[in-house]
């Protein structure tokens, strides 16, 4: 990351490589929050927001984040952030507020947040670190509105709530998938994606951490 | 650099600054936003209460609908309304706290698991004729599995058939006790019985272990089991004699036996 530019720390982390399918962070996350898009879309602002703000805050201090302590202090600024975040919907999208309920108190565990603090905004300055948070945030986001996508249009027949697919409920022709609904079906839709990225981006594909014995012949017992 | 940044001293002087930082804006943020929040509470609670009364739909304007809706403070021990409260103020929490206001509960006759209940409560009359309302809107509330739900109850004007359901508070598990939220499983209370015959004082509505048979029973939330008898036992509590019996039975007794019999016929209609 020595020749990081604004333009390649932003880009980067959309496709070449991206916080979820590449890195398969956040993805405890990107199960529950994805059943409709109007909610993936709020929590990947929050993630932007917090994501961009703890990059940029822990850049500014890094010089004087005392090793022993670094990832402690970074999880405060995140914390407080992730807290400031929630006040907010609270009080200005109080539905979806109700709807996110626990998930967005858990973007303080999401490791995307705490994996760029550490990784990258400990040893780049203010500007780049920020914009590496926003990146981040978009490549995560980019991932939960597509899953969010998939899940919506076709587990209730709809895109941010319009009616796309006229579900049998209401008397149309489409049958929604309820699996779709549920958080399983997440683990499908990311992993057929993280699928199709690296068939497109084969240098993507991890090398084989252990090598598989062929069978062996049993031996006789002694 | 690294070696004075690691000194105790500088260690303590970032942690303790750092914590001042953030419990500042942290606070701010809090106290800022407290009062808009309360106004979305209350937004939301109201809205609950259209919902529950079947008023509710997407887009319309909550207050003004609201304004429709009268609420009267009924004394819980003799039925009566009161003039002794604001309806608007009213606070059930401290009401029950309150010894000249509220008495505790204990043993057997506990069965919401409240230990204090009031002696008066809100209650919403929908229709333009307070005296002779078209639904009662109650609010209950009572232990879930993980703890206290707080919600409306809809009953027709006769005192006996169940309108709907809302929990506008509660911390049930998402996807298997917090199913008292899904409009489906709320759709089932619609026509419900609440008593099983003119002179009983005991609810005869619970929710049932898998599928509800009759007219008093609901089917059950699988997976929910506890958060399904929390709601019998809230319910069982709210509409016996400690809690509305006695303000049900008013308008009980006014109940002739032609629309009984009309109530049925809708239930089954709608059970086909």
């Amino acid at each position: 990351m020595a020749d990081a530019t604004p333009k390649s720390v932003l880009t980067a982390p959309l496709t070449k490589n991206n916080p979820i399918a590449l890195q398969v962070l956040g993805i405890c996350s990107a199960l529950a929050v994805t059943t409709s898009m109007s909610v993936s879309l709020v929590m990947t602002l929050a993630v932007i927001f917090v994501c961009a703000f703890s990059n940029l805050f822990v850049s500014l201090i890094r010089h004087h984040i005392p090793s022993a302590i670094r990832i402690i202090v970074q999880m405060t600024i995140i914390a407080s952030l992730v807290i400031v975040v929630d006040q907010v919907l609270k009080a200005f999208a109080y539905e979806m507020s109700k709807q996110l309920s626990v998930f967005v108190g858990l973007i303080i565990t999401n490791c995307i947040i705490m994996g760029r603090a550490e990784g990258f905004a400990m040893q780049n300055s203010p500007k780049l670190s920020f914009i590496d948070g926003v990146g981040n945030g978009l490549g995560y986001g980019l991932v939960l509105m597509f899953v969010g996508f998939v899940r919506e249009l076709f587990g209730s027949g709809s895109i941010f709530g319009f009616t796309v697919l006229h579900p049998v409920q209401d008397g149309g022709w489409y049958v929604p998938n309820g699996l779709l609904l549920l958080p399983p079906s997440a683990f499908f839709i990311i992993g057929l994606m993280i699928w199709i990225i690296r068939e497109a981006h084969p240098e993507q594909v991890e090398e084989n951490e252990f090598k598989m014995k062929h069978n062996t012949e049993p031996k006789e017992a002694v | 650099m690294a070696q004075s940044n690691n000194s105790i001293k500088k260690i303590l002087t970032v942690a303790f600054a750092l914590c001042i930082v953030c419990s500042v804006i942290v606070s701010t943020a809090a106290v800022a936003l407290r009062p808009m929040q309360l106004l979305n509470e209350e937004l939301d609670r109201k809205t609950n209460v259209l919902r529950v009364a079947g008023l509710y739909e997407r887009g319309i304007d909550v207050e003004a609908a609201f304004a429709e809706i009268t609420s009267r403070v009924v004394d819980m021990r003799t039925g009566e309304y009161t003039d002794q409260f604001d309806p608007d103020t009213f606070d059930h929490f401290q009401a029950a706290r309150d010894p000249a206001t509220g008495r505790v509960l204990s043993g057997e006759r506990d069965i919401a698991g409240l230990s204090r209940v009031e002696n008066y409560a809100t209650v919403y009359l929908v229709g333009d004729d307070p005296d002779n309302p078209e639904q009662l809107i109650l609010p209950i509330r009572g232990q879930g599995l993980w703890g206290l739900m707080r919600g409306y109850l809809a009953i027709e004007g006769d005192g006996n058939t169940i309108v709907g359901i809302t929990y506008y508070e509660h911390s049930e598990t998402p996807g298997l006790g917090a199913e008292v939220n899904n409009p489906r499983w709320q759709a089932q209370w619609e026509g419900k019985q609440i008593f099983s015959d003119e002179e009983s004082v005991t609810p005869a509505i619970r929710v049932a272990r898998g599928a509800g048979t009759g007219e008093h029973q609901v089917d059950g939330l699988s997976g929910a089991t506890l958060t399904a008898n929390g709601v019998t036992n809230m319910l069982q509590f709210w509409l016996s004699p400690e809690g509305f019996g006695e303000y049900l039975a008013k308008f009980r007794a006014g109940i002739d036996q032609d629309e009984a019999q009309e109530a049925d016929v809708e239930f089954e209609a709608e059970g086909a």
